[in-house]
């Protein structure tokens, strides 16, 4: 089990129990990374709260609705050459964001080896994945609803609580996407230009906290809203 | 060997290149359960998949599994809360159900055709 060596005041890096008590009690800084790694944290955990909000909310209306709930399987379904496959784009989506997120993992690893060239071309690529994430997104809304006829107030097949919680949800899952492609394709440029030969690669880390926090997000949405 | 030092977190590859093909498994895995039928079978393996799949992207992509415990809790301790809204909400979930099965027992048609009543 490799132990942490993180930056430490001299003699304060017990593992363990103690080692939080001397974290949060000594008079000095607690958590033991860079400020903005901590800050990016912080962010997530009330990130983390907005969207498990969402979630409770999907799920007490679901529950508290006696209308049949549309069958997201069909729902989500696409014809292809006259097969009817269930949630085949939504699947396709969840391995675009699963893709995107390994690429990013690695771009962090470039990073702080120093290889910029690597870990910006990594970036540029997780931000091409996520643009294409968006694009498919784009593409299921407006199935959903220029043919499917789905409205936040109502739709054909089912609770009208459905189209709501749906855009709701996934719109604001969208926006996550579409703000760290945005992040990331920055963060890149600077990168690339060296921007942060003397600062170090912290940098890129911390924006892939926040895109490994999307690709999170995305598996709790499968799961409960397109799967379950 | 893996470790987090004052330069950052730096691990082999070969590592990342594993949990990558792993979450790609059981994203395949989660996506499978759609054939299955309703029931505590599926509704078991997708949250079982999805726990999987959630704790090797904190674990490992994001690093957690190599802090400090006290940044650990810090950010995994407070969701736990969020447990409590959950049970909240999904008895409440159900109280309203029942009470508008009891006032409100027409037909069960989707919103916009049912009959006046």
């Amino acid at each position: 089990m490799a132990h942490s060596e993180t930056v430490t005041a001299a003699g304060s890096n017990e593992p363990g129990w103690q080692g939080i008590v001397t974290d949060w009690s000594a008079d000095k800084q607690t958590f033991q990374v860079p400020w903005g790694k901590a800050m990016m944290w912080i962010f997530l955990l009330s990130d983390t709260f907005i969207f498990s909000c969402f979630l409770t909310g999907y799920m007490n209306v679901r529950v508290s609705t006696p209308v049949p709930w549309p069958n997201p399987s069909e729902v989500f379904g696409l014809n292809v050459f006259g097969v009817d496959v269930p949630l085949l784009l939504i699947g396709i989506m969840t391995f675009v964001l699963i893709t995107s997120s390994g690429t990013m993992a690695l771009a962090v690893n470039y990073g702080y080896r120093r290889d910029r060239g690597r870990a910006a071309a990594l970036m540029f690529i997780t931000a091409a994945f996520g643009a294409i994430f968006v694009g498919m997104q784009a593409f299921e809304w407006s199935k959903l609803i220029i043919e499917e006829g789905i409205r936040p107030w109502g739709n054909p097949m089912g609770a009208s609580q459905f189209g709501a919680t749906f855009f709701m949800i996934t719109g604001f899952h969208g926006l996550h996407v579409s703000a760290g492609v945005a992040y990331l394709t920055i963060v890149a440029m600077k990168v690339l230009r060296g921007d942060y030969e003397r600062r170090g690669y912290e940098i890129v880390e911390i924006a892939g906290l926040y895109w490994h926090f999307v690709d999170l997000v995305w598996v709790f949405i499968f799961a409960f809203f397109y799967l379950w | 060997m893996s470790e987090a030092t004052a330069t950052g977190q730096q691990h082999p590859l070969k590592l990342y290149f594993a949990i990558w093909i792993l979450l790609f498994v059981l994203s395949a895995a989660s996506y499978a359960t759609d054939f299955l039928d309703h029931g505590f079978v599926r509704w078991g393996l997708i949250l079982l998949f999805m726990t999987l799949k959630a704790g090797f992207i904190i674990a490992i992509f994001m690093h957690m599994r190599w802090e400090r415990l006290a940044l650990i809790y810090a950010i995994l301790g407070p969701p736990v809360v969020l447990l409590v809204l959950i049970g909240l909400m999904a008895v409440e979930g159900e109280y309203t159900e029942l009470t508008r099965l009891d006032f409100f027992s027409a037909p069960l048609v989707p919103a916009g055709h049912e009959a006046a009543h």
